[in-house]
């Protein structure tokens, strides 16, 4: 191809990439809040446009599109920029915008302040590098290695720790033996609990109410109070308002006892109403397959862990890609004779673009409910900002792990680009994320799941 | 002045709702208007909260009683959609919240509306429907749905402070004229006010917030009272379980 055609290929894909991600954004994840900084706007879709453009030039290596020198050309233009956003940028503004909105600080301190706060994340992000190994001793301080190699650590971590909760958590939501049945009279018996309990929070707040208007109306009770001592004070304060018997203090800490107890009832509903959805949508044509393959993936699950555990135990990398060692296998051990490059290419690219599509999926899945849970219109901007950061952490990331995924052809590029890091170490430090991060889930799980309501109030009508 | 016996059995009730997105400062606006104080200490809202005013129907006239009122503030958190429309029931008056600094705020007032009105046990998937396809037919649509219930409706903008600091000059934010909450509030024949939470003048007695709290107040009791025939139910001791649920 020529040139001129290779780059507006890459310009098409990139402007592509950053609508679809724009729109991404102020549709499902800000749909709440209103975006008064564009800037901060910006800075999402551009991280998602990057991320996506280096999966793109990934797939374009393995089906041999656009001239090699294109490519490793666009690889660094990408990665600078990534690093430069990632590193520099957006550190600054996220130090930038919690002193703004932090109550402490003063307006005219926000802009020191902030640079100082920079200067010292950077050097703490320096200093994440000494306790790894991750480098080979060789290279000099600014070049790209030794800034990618600290992303990949953040970032594989986030990455591992993501992937072993939803190894675990997708077993367990979709598959129909861990529901517990729930019944209409459960819920509606804890309904009417929550309704009567409110009934009784209005009736107590009703006499206090009722008790301050008196206190209002006759304000002489009050100042014969105050002429004695705090000691008589202290006697009398049983008796405080002039309606015989009705006492505010007692009885406002009676309603904050009632207030948390409709609390817990109100969340316990949900939580029943929430499991009761669930049961329901297991009974559709949908709920049914996710089931089916909750069995597989709870296979799957099991062995990855096990085979963590070989890994860490037995200080093993594995050196073929499952492409080649399943070429291998198909060949030597079944007999087929299949004409090994030409497959290997188009599985791997396949099982890449599989794997690519599933992730920034999941991630984006994940993202989004994050977002609904934690954010609040002061401090959406950012939130957004760690957002973008931790994307695009976790996508350089994920880019040096699929080295592992690829043949050995294929991974010229990203060891050429990416420079000479100890790639086995990023392996081995995500097997140790994923196994801490399963089995704590599994934890979780198993003691939520033993707490979880048994409908005994049924008998209690 | 007539000297009424202060037992919570003689004075009648009206339920007003508190309803909005999360983080407008329903919580705070109901402290305010109950305790006449800032709330300090605020967090998000589990469930509903309840707080009870005295509110004096006519005052000056000789049809003046005292009125419980009492404010249901429902916590805005998305995720608890499903057990919301319990406490819809029987409900006199609403009082939409929006954040004046935040303009989604204002055009989710109408799913708001909706969801009290209809008292809909939605699934978390329809808000998307609503907010996408909704127009002018089906706001007329809205339009009809309320005026067949006749609940009184007061729109109520939050954070006018945090208004005046970001946009100095500007009095409020122009939003596109279908979505924007004067739009609703004409629609509904409500008024509309707007207050900062963390001034107590806001609300302070005599002030034309003051004024227009009171006629909506007035006009709630006006409703329940109508509704019923005669002065509304008593405050008894029996709780009222009706329970209008629809399970599938």
């Amino acid at each position: 191809m020529g040139l001129f055609m290779e780059i507006s290929v890459l310009l098409g894909s990139m402007i592509t990439f950053f609508v679809g991600g724009w729109v991404w954004f102020i549709r499902k994840i800000f749909r709440d809040y209103e975006a008064n900084n564009t800037l901060v706007q910006l800075f999402f879709p551009t991280v998602f446009m990057l991320s996506c453009t280096m999966f793109e030039l990934i797939i374009f290596e393995i089906a041999g599109v656009l001239s090699a020198n294109t490519r490793y050309v666009y690889w660094h233009i990408v990665l600078y920029s990534m690093l430069l956003l990632l590193v520099l940028v957006i550190p600054f503004y996220l130090c930038y915008f919690v002193l703004s909105n932090s109550p402490l600080v003063k307006s005219q301190w926000v802009r020191p302040l902030s640079v100082l706060t920079w200067g010292g994340y950077l050097f703490c992000f320096w200093k994440i590098g000494d306790p790894f190994p991750i480098l080979s001793p060789q290279h000099g301080l600014l070049s790209i290695e030794q800034s990618i190699s600290r992303i990949g650590v953040v970032g594989v971590t986030v990455m591992a720790a993501l992937s072993g909760f939803g190894a675990v958590n997708y077993p367990y939501t979709s598959m129909t033996i861990f529901m517990r049945p729930v019944s209409k009279g459960h819920i509606q018996a804890i309904e009417r609990r929550l309704l009567q309990n409110m009934d009784l929070i209005v009736a107590k707040k009703k006499k206090i109410a009722l008790a301050k208007r008196e206190q209002l109306r006759n304000p002489n009770n009050i100042e014969n109070k105050s002429g004695r001592s705090s000691v008589w004070n202290l006697f009398r304060s049983s008796s405080s308002s002039d309606v015989p018997g009705v006492d505010i203090a007692a009885l406002k800490s009676e309603v904050l006892a009632l207030e948390e107890v409709g609390r817990q009832l109100f969340l316990e509903c949900v939580e029943l109403q929430g499991q009761r959805e669930r049961l329901l949508w297991a009974t559709t044509l949908q709920g049914k397959f996710f089931n089916f393959m909750g069995y597989f993936f709870s296979m799957y699950c099991s062995w990855k862990i096990f085979i963590s555990l070989v890994n860490i135990v037995f200080d093993r990398v594995g050196r073929k890609d499952p492409v080649t060692k399943g070429m291998e296998i198909a060949v030597h051990w079944m007999g087929l004779d299949i004409d090994v490059q030409f497959w290997s290419q188009h599985v791997s690219f396949f099982l890449v673009g599989c794997i690519i599509v599933t992730s920034i999926r999941g991630f984006i899945l994940t993202l989004t409910k994050f977002f609904y849970a934690v954010s609040s219109s002061k401090s959406s901007n950012i939130i957004v900002l760690v957002l973008a950061q931790l994307m695009g952490m976790y996508f350089i990331s994920m880019v040096m792990l699929m080295r592992m995924n690829m043949p050995l052809e294929y991974r010229t590029i990203i060891t050429q680009v990416l420079g000479d890091l100890q790639f086995h170490f990023y392996h081995r430090w995500f097997d140790v994320i994923f196994l801490v991060s399963a089995v704590t889930t599994i934890i979780i799980l198993y003691m939520t799941h033993s707490h979880l309501p048994v409908p005994d109030d049924l008998h209690h009508n | 002045m007539s000297t009424f016996s202060a037992h919570p059995n003689e004075i009648n009730k009206v339920k007003v709702l508190v309803v909005g997105d999360s983080g407008v400062g329903k919580t705070s606006l109901v402290h305010l208007l109950v305790n006449g104080e800032v709330l300090t200490k605020s967090s998000w809202t589990i469930g509903c909260s309840v707080e009870v005013k005295i509110h004096e129907y006519r005052e000056g006239s000789p049809g003046h009683r005292p009125y419980f009122v009492e404010l249901w503030d429902i916590g805005g958190n998305n995720s608890h959609k499903s057990t919301r429309h319990l406490f819809y029931t029987s409900v006199h008056g609403i009082i939409l919240v929006h954040d004046l600094a935040n303009r989604k705020s204002q055009q989710n007032l109408r799913q708001w509306l909706v969801e009290v009105l209809l008292k809909e046990k939605s699934n978390p998937g329809s808000r998307d429907a609503l907010v996408d396809n909704f127009d002018a037919e089906q706001f007329g649509a809205l339009a009809k749905v309320y005026r067949a219930n006749k609940i009184p409706v007061l729109v109520v903008g939050t954070r006018l402070d945090d208004l005046a600091e970001t946009r100095p000059t500007a009095s409020l934010p122009r939003t596109s004229p279908a979505f924007s909450a004067s739009s609703l509030a004409d629609a509904c024949s409500a008024d509309e006010l707007s207050v900062s939470c963390l001034d107590v003048r806001s609300v302070a007695p005599g002030s034309g917030n003051a004024v227009k709290l009171s006629r909506f107040f007035d006009r709630v009791i006006d409703g329940q009272i109508h509704c019923n025939g005669r002065p509304g139910p008593l405050y008894s001791g029996q709780p009222n379980y009706g329970l209008k649920m629809r399970y599938p």
